[in-house]
């Protein structure tokens, strides 16, 4: 037996995939100047509710924490926007610090937070999140469930303030999804990977369980802080009440669960056909949530691995390189190499059974 | 005597917070399942009692008589269209199902009865207001009578798991659902009577809510937090650690409020984070208390 396996991350349709990616990019930020101020509008909706679908799924998909509480983070974004605004920072200083800000009560709630498991962590961060918004809405500056506004973003010409606003949820959902995408190329993203497919036997092969939630869990508070920011900047007044609503886990939950939890490329493909539906329903109203609410359950029952999930286990398409490729190269007769890892190469090889990204290819 | 009254009230208050965690928590210990949907299933409950009776006439007391069985049917609905399924898929899916049920319930109710506040009061004569005087303090007696309700369910479920035949039934599921199998028990059907039995107690709970005060579609997501609140705070490890739970939520509400009307919410919020990180603190975690109440529970 002279197998030998090498280890393949980049696979000609990954780095297509990551080369029209780029371009995408380059083209968005092009965007302004080629289309309407209506269509940029909906864009940087839209780039609020990736960066919000991406961050959710970190959290849920691997780091398997369900949480009810991002709005916390989202709101207090925005809260700390208008208030390091009012104590004189520039504006998109401001703007750029709110995710900064959510990140840093995300850190002081990790340290007993992440104790919690299941449903206990669930609830106990929807309860967070309504004290911090009752914490809020006593800042005589938000005058309680009236509001405020960010009314240093008055002084800006609607225009260029609206092509900002899109630039900085671009960059912001960019740099979301690179962070998250170098997190799980990395030594950490092998452990993610692994907390995602089992926690306990991730554990019990020595994975550091708890560092890799956590961060996770900062990353998701940053990302809902960012996309708080955003949409502070975009629709400037800032209502606690709005904020804070529960909703805004609740789309979470919906982009991650029909994109494919725990993927990295299903919960963008969900907030796309999130923000799509609620384009063509959003004036439907409460019928609009209560069809949300009915596809999370249906998806969560009789669908959990998602459109992407369904699509990756059916075609093996692969078009982030997040994972591993595992290829077979057999020395002797071909034939004998066929079959799955066991050899030389297995200690690093994953399971061939494991979903997503670790797949073991046969012989090439 | 301010604060003499407050304590009192406070009490009162936890009886409601007791008879809204008691379904939470046995829900829990049998399938080891929060349900994010429990606060608005309480709502739901109430809406249904309010059609109930609105549309036939009749007392409130005969409309909560029909409506604990309908919510006994939605129990076993519950158990076998979302329950069952997402016990056998992995820890995240009951979360996420429950979740998208409750968001489903709160606008149905929204779409069927609009944003406006509704109430039992008008409808339940003196009940709503009378109250014995003992001294200088006033006890309402609907609040006495839902303190009571909750310490009889409480009381009726420690009989029903340690006497009956069901009761131990339940019990042994919830423990080893594979040996008591072996042992001849049908845990499925166990688990929908389980499921069954606690929307029975979020039925009562939501008849006590719209007793005690108002409730709108939206409510739901409240009502899951205090008795959420009311189970983490009890963890003395017992049935009655529920109750006590409650009474502590309640107290440190009206405490607070009298204080300051913003502060009734905060206080209890508060009261829950600093009994949160004083446990974990003490290296047990929440989950090896939520172990022994199951041990001593079911």
């Amino acid at each position: 037996m002279t197998e030998t396996y090498t280890v393949q991350r980049w696979t000609r349709r990954s780095v297509t995939c990551t080369a029209v990616l780029g371009a995408l990019f380059v083209l968005l930020l092009a965007a302004p100047a080629l289309v309407s101020g209506n269509v940029v509008n909906h864009l940087t909706t839209l780039f609020v509710y990736v960066i919000l679908a991406i961050t959710w799924n970190a959290l849920a998909g691997y780091g398997g924490l369900v949480s009810v509480g991002q709005q916390m983070f989202f709101g207090f974004g925005a809260y700390a926007v208008i208030r390091l605004s009012a104590a004189g920072m520039p504006v998109y200083a401001a703007l750029a610090l709110g995710g900064a800000a959510s990140g840093l009560l995300a850190w002081g709630l990790s340290s007993f937070m992440l104790q919690l498991r299941g449903g206990e962590f669930s609830i106990g961060m929807w309860v967070l999140a309504t004290l911090v918004q009752l914490l809020v809405s006593l800042d005589p500056i938000v005058q309680g469930a009236t509001g405020t506004s960010l009314l240093a973003l008055n002084g800006f010409d609607p225009g260029a303030r609206r092509d900002d606003t899109y630039w900085l949820g671009l960059v912001m959902m960019a740099g979301v999804a690179l962070a998250l995408f170098l997190l799980l190329r990395s030594r950490l993203g092998a452990a993610l990977q692994a907390i995602r497919d089992d926690e306990g036997a991730a554990l019990s092969v020595g994975v550091r369980v708890a560092p890799a939630k956590r961060i996770m869990f900062l990353l998701a508070a940053l990302g809902a802080g960012m996309a708080g920011s955003v949409w502070l900047a975009s629709s400037i007044s800032f209502q606690p009440n709005t904020y804070f609503g529960v909703q805004w886990t609740a789309y979470m939950i919906f982009m991650t669960l029909v994109g494919g939890i725990g993927t990295f490329e299903g919960p963008i493909i969900g907030a796309v056909l999130f923000f799509a539906i609620e384009a063509a329903f959003g004036d439907l109203g409460v019928w609009y949530l209560i069809g949300v609410g009915v596809a999370a359950m249906g998806f969560a029952l009789l669908f959990p691995q998602g459109i992407w999930g369904w699509l990756d286990r059916r075609f093996a398409l692969k078009l982030l390189p997040v994972g591993y490729v595992l290829r077979l190269q057999s020395g002797g007769p071909r034939g004998l190499g066929r079959g799955f890892a066991r050899p030389q190469g297995a200690a690093k090889a994953p399971t061939p059974e494991l979903p997503g990204e670790m797949r073991v290819s046969g012989q090439s | 005597m301010d604060l003499l009254n407050d304590l009192l009230q406070g009490l009162l208050l936890g009886g409601y917070y007791a008879l809204l965690a008691s379904g939470l928590s046995f829900l829990f210990g049998v399938m080891r399942v929060i349900n994010l949907a429990h606060g608005s299933l309480a709502v739901l409950g109430a809406f249904i009692m309010m059609v109930i009776y609105t549309t036939l006439g009749i007392s409130p007391l005969a409309g909560l008589a029909l409506m604990l069985p309908v919510m006994a049917l939605l129990g076993v609905v519950l158990q076998l269209l979302i329950l069952e399924p997402s016990l056998k898929s992995g820890p995240l899916v009951p979360l996420l199902a429950t979740f998208g049920l409750a968001l489903f319930t709160d606008n149905v109710l929204f779409s069927v009865f609009g944003a406006d506040t509704q109430g039992f009061a008008a409808d339940i004569g003196d009940l709503s207001y009378n109250s014995w005087s003992i001294g200088p303090l006033y006890v309402s007696q609907l609040d006495t009578l839902i303190f009571a309700t909750a310490v009889a369910v409480l009381g009726g479920l420690q009989v029903l798991l340690s006497k009956t035949q069901i009761g131990r039934m339940i019990r042994a599921t919830a423990e080893d659902e594979d040996a008591a199998r072996l042992s001849g028990v049908d845990t499925r059907t166990v688990r929908v009577c389980a499921s069954a039995l606690a929307m029975v107690m979020v039925g009562l709970a939501g008849a006590a809510l719209g007793a005690r005060g108002s409730f709108d579609p939206y409510a739901g997501g409240p009502q899951l937090i205090y008795a959420f609140e009311a189970v983490v705070i009890g963890g003395t490890g017992s049935l009655w650690g529920t109750l006590i739970g409650g009474v502590v939520l309640g107290i440190a509400q009206t405490l607070g409020g009298s204080i300051d009307t913003h502060l009734t919410e905060i206080a209890g919020h508060t009261v829950f984070l600093a009994v949160l990180i004083v446990r974990l603190g003490r290296g047990g975690g929440i989950g090896s208390y939520f172990r022994t109440l199951r041990m001593r529970f079911v």
